[in-house]
């Protein structure tokens, strides 16, 4: 037996040999792994970084601060607390290390540990270094309006939702919440509990963003960028008339209004005006059908549809919107393959996050520029020295002036006389348009409330999406962007 | 270490011949475990220090009690059997305990848990070597002449057994522990008839097996798929493969030094899971570098010349295959689990012997020790005489 005792040694041998070369070879690719997320080795290495604050607009209250925790070595690392906790939880994010950054604490990281590549920042590092001063990062100053933020995540709490505040003549977002939310301070220490938070909706996913990832179907809040299309275009004005029987016919089926939408024999002789006051299906499935798929998709992508907002969060946590098929992105290459009717009123394969249908309103409520979406303010130096600052810059013209005033005039109406009206505000004029997007499923509709205020001079374009509903977006969404626009208007008076 | 000078001096004065190599390497590999178990959570040390002891006593008392270990031989169907039965213990009601998916521990009652699959593969080695011994010239040249199957009378018992323990490997989910007894079980009946075609055809069944239970339990697919491309879902499926890599590629050549490397989070809890028991290599090659890695891996190399040794030199063939598989059995156990923390084979998880944490583990790597090191005595007495 000896020769196959033998033999079996030079396999033993072999394969050590080979565990060994293994080893080696995963040295080999440190600096490869080093970069990726979730990695805690380098994380862990940033410890010793004090890192910057995130702070709201006010540019004092702190949404991250710094723990001081002293090793047995003597070593201190800086660990992350957020003293707001669930509150702006999803643009915030964490930086844990065991399961790494999200939010503005990945997307800002550089900033925030002082590592970006900037001369003032690189002189004073390698000073503190020399001096032996931990590294101290720079504060991040958001956007967020903390009084509308409270008002988002009031208004969302016991639903699964998202809401989205912009300011449209700079498009800086004011407040943006999602609902089920999670406490941050629990990432690290207790991620059990986050895993069991539970909501109206399955699965609860506390971690997804829904304000800028949640995917939802538009229903008849898209109705603005089909008018918009139908005005814009020169095809129709508010003043257009329709005949409404209550139903459109679509590949020889008849599409009905939706079932609340007063009598089942239509609404008669109406004005496409009087169609987004009463949000009448079968009138926009007309247009739809008169002006194509191809134009419609046209305008939506001038409200920045099949583009990823950029707004300073990680793009893998910021949704395009647009048509979807098999999950996928889709821009279809003739008018052919899309259904330009249901398209028109919002069903068809869309998926839109609250984000852009903020900045559809946003777009309709600054004469007719949608602005970029600015979550960060500026970046202070620890010394208050202010290093950058994040202009205002316009991303696309969506429509002519005319146009968004057309647009204002009929959401006007439609909030003091139509579908809208639980968003009135006493004193305040408020234009606004509701959704209620069937998902196939009764008591599973997307509800939206998608509005802006004060209709003639704009502050605060607002989102508000709600899924797993069984009422309509007038019911459940626009009180709280009602409220949302209260919060944020009141600062101001 | 004052442990090991009394199990060294018992061992000398029972067993004056044996080899002088492989009670320090098991001392040593031991030792190197506490320690790294130590860093990572002094209580488990204390407790893992406690089986130590508890090994080595088991150790000392069969090298004392056992006066002839080819006695074993002649109870070598009880064993086999004992080892199925053992198997069986963690799927029976009532005393067996599942951890981590995989059922493969027995509660004796007040917190003692005992996990019997790791004195069922002594038992099962030291069974094929009193059957492979017996039977060894029928199964090499079968019922007439080179090149037939042996009858299935001679190959009967040991497929029944070897198979029962493989069903009953698979029906608890133990995926790491069937590798291994299938691998033992190849190694033995090569190193006994010297015909490759046995190994072919184990490798033929192995491999039609693993793309059956691939097709069936998704728990490998998830295994397999994670091997196949770690970062494909490094934060969930993999995670465990992933935070591995990390460890292993950030030890660089000397290591980060005992107590510096990135292992454990701010509360105290490691990043891999099963850091002390599956995944210790990786705490051991971020620490201690591919220097420490390397030198573990050395030392098993050596464990498995030092028992190979005894097997060429012994003169029975009982002992022969005896040495042999034990011997193999310690290294391919070592060899499937740092392949598996490296992801040069897919992730199973079983324990790195004589390193890892796990009483069961570490008492049956000392009977291990205390046969081979009986053997050996055996040997190098008939040598000298």
């Amino acid at each position: 037996m000896n020769p196959q005792i033998r033999r079996l040694f030079l396999v033993f041998a072999f394969l050590f040999v080979a565990l060994i070369a293994t080893t080696t070879y995963w040295l080999w690719r440190a600096p490869d792994l080093e970069a990726r997320q979730g990695n805690p080795t380098l994380i862990v290495r940033e410890l010793e970084i004090k890192r910057g604050l995130i702070l709201a607009a006010d540019g004092r209250t702190r949404l991250a601060a710094n723990r001081r925790r002293e090793l047995p070595d003597g070593r201190v690392w800086w660990l992350r607390r957020y003293p707001r906790g669930p509150l702006t939880a999803h643009a915030v994010g964490y930086s844990t290390i065991g399961r790494s950054r999200t939010g503005l604490e990945l997307s800002m990281n550089d900033y925030l540990t002082a590592s970006n590549a900037n001369l003032s920042t690189i002189v004073d590092t390698t000073l503190d270094k020399i001096r032996g001063i931990p590294r101290v990062g720079n504060n991040v100053v958001t956007t967020l309006d903390l009084a509308a933020q409270q008002a988002a995540a009031e208004g969302l709490a016991g639903n699964c939702g998202a809401a989205v505040a912009l300011e449209p003549s700079t498009g800086r977002v004011l407040a943006l919440a999602s609902s089920p939310s999670f406490n941050p301070n629990l990432v690290e220490t207790d991620f059990d509990s986050i895993e069991a938070i539970t909501a109206p909706c399955r699965p609860a996913a506390p971690l997804l963003d829904r304000a800028t990832a949640g995917r939802f179907v538009p229903g008849s809040t898209f109705k603005i960028v089909t008018a918009a299309a139908a005005l814009d275009t020169g095809l129709y004005t508010p003043e257009s008339r329709f005949d409404d029987p209550g139903f459109c016919t679509l590949f020889g089926q008849q599409v009905f209004n939706f079932s609340d939408q007063g009598t089942p024999s239509g609404f008669g002789n109406v004005s496409l005006a009087d169609a987004v006051e009463n949000s009448i299906n079968s009138v926009f499935c007309n247009i739809g059908k008169e002006l194509g798929a191809g134009v419609i998709l046209e305008y939506a992508k001038r409200f920045g549809f099949y583009e990823r907002p950029p707004i300073e969060l990680p793009s893998e946590e910021v949704l395009i919107s647009g048509l979807y098929r098999n999950g996928r992105l889709y821009d279809p290459e003739t008018d052919s393959e899309v259904d330009p009717g249901r398209l028109a009123f919002g069903q068809e394969r869309l998926v839109v996050t609250p984000l852009q249908m903020a900045l559809v309103a946003a777009g309709v409520a600054n004469a007719g520029v949608v602005m970029e979406p600015k979550l960060v303010e500026r970046i202070v130096s620890p010394d208050g020295d202010v290093i950058q600052r994040f202009e205002p810059e316009e991303w696309s013209t969506a429509v002519s002036p005319a146009t968004a005033a057309d647009l204002t005039a009929m959401m006007v109406q439609a909030v003091e006389s139509g579908t809208g009206v639980a968003a009135q505000i006493p004193g305040i004029s408020v234009a606004g348009k509701t959704g209620t997007a069937e998902t196939g499923v009764s008591g599973r509709n997307n509800t939206w409330f998608v509005a802006f205020a004060p209709a003639d001079n704009p502050e605060i374009a607002v989102a508000v999406a709600l899924s797993d509903q069984a009422g309509t977006g007038g019911a459940t969404a626009a009180p709280i962007a009602r409220a949302i626009i209260e919060a944020a208007l009141g600062r101001n008076t | 270490m004052s442990l090991f000078v009394v199990a060294h001096a018992v061992l000398r004065l029972r067993l004056p011949n044996a080899d002088p190599f492989l009670l320090p390497l098991g001392g040593l590999l031991s030792a190197l475990g506490l320690t790294m178990i130590y860093r990572i959570d002094p209580e488990l040390a204390f407790r893992q220090g406690l089986w130590i002891v508890v090994g080595v006593g088991v150790f000392a008392a069969l090298v004392v009690f056992l006066k002839d270990y080819r006695e074993l031989d002649k109870v070598k169907y009880i064993l086999g059997v004992s080892a199925i039965v053992l198997l069986v213990l963690p799927a029976l009601p009532y005393i067996g305990r599942t951890i981590n998916g995989a059922t493969l521990w027995v509660d004796f009652g007040g917190g003692i848990v005992f996990q019997p699959g790791e004195l069922a593969k002594v038992l099962f080695v030291i069974f094929l070597a009193g059957y492979l011994r017996d039977n060894r010239e029928m199964l090499s040249y079968g019922a007439a002449g080179q090149g037939r199957l042996p009858s299935p009378k001679h190959l009967g018992p040991l497929l029944l057994i070897w198979g029962g323990a493989m069903l009953v490997l698979f029906q608890t989910r133990d995926l790491g522990g069937a590798l291994l007894f299938f691998a033992i079980f190849l190694v033995m009946l090569y190193t006994a008839t010297a015909r490759w075609s046995f190994v072919a055809a184990g490798l033929a069944l192995f491999l039609a097996g693993a793309y059956g239970l691939y097709q069936v339990i998704p728990h490998v697919q998830t295994r397999v798929g994670s091997w196949l491309d770690p970062w494909a879902d490094p934060a969930d499926t993999s995670y465990q493969l992933v935070q591995s890599l990390y460890a292993i590629s950030s030890g660089g050549v000397f290591g980060s030094g005992l107590g510096n490397g990135v292992l454990l989070s701010p509360e105290g809890n490691p990043y891999i899971p099963f850091l002390e028991t599956d995944f210790i290599f990786s705490a051991i090659a971020q620490e201690l570098g591919l220097a420490g890695a390397a030198g573990v891996i050395l030392l098993y190399l050596i464990f498995a010349y030092r028992g190979l040794r005894i097997s060429m030199l012994a003169s029975d063939g009982f002992s022969k295959l005896l040495a042999a598989g034990l011997t193999a059995a310690v290294s391919i156990q070592a060899f499937i689990i740092i392949g598996g923390v490296l992801g040069l084979i897919p992730l199973t998880g079983i324990t790195l012997p004589f390193i890892s944490y796990g009483g069961s583990s570490i008492v049956a790597n000392f009977i291990v020790l205390a046969l081979l090191l009986m053997v050996s005595d055996r040997v190098n007495r008939g040598e000298r005489t």
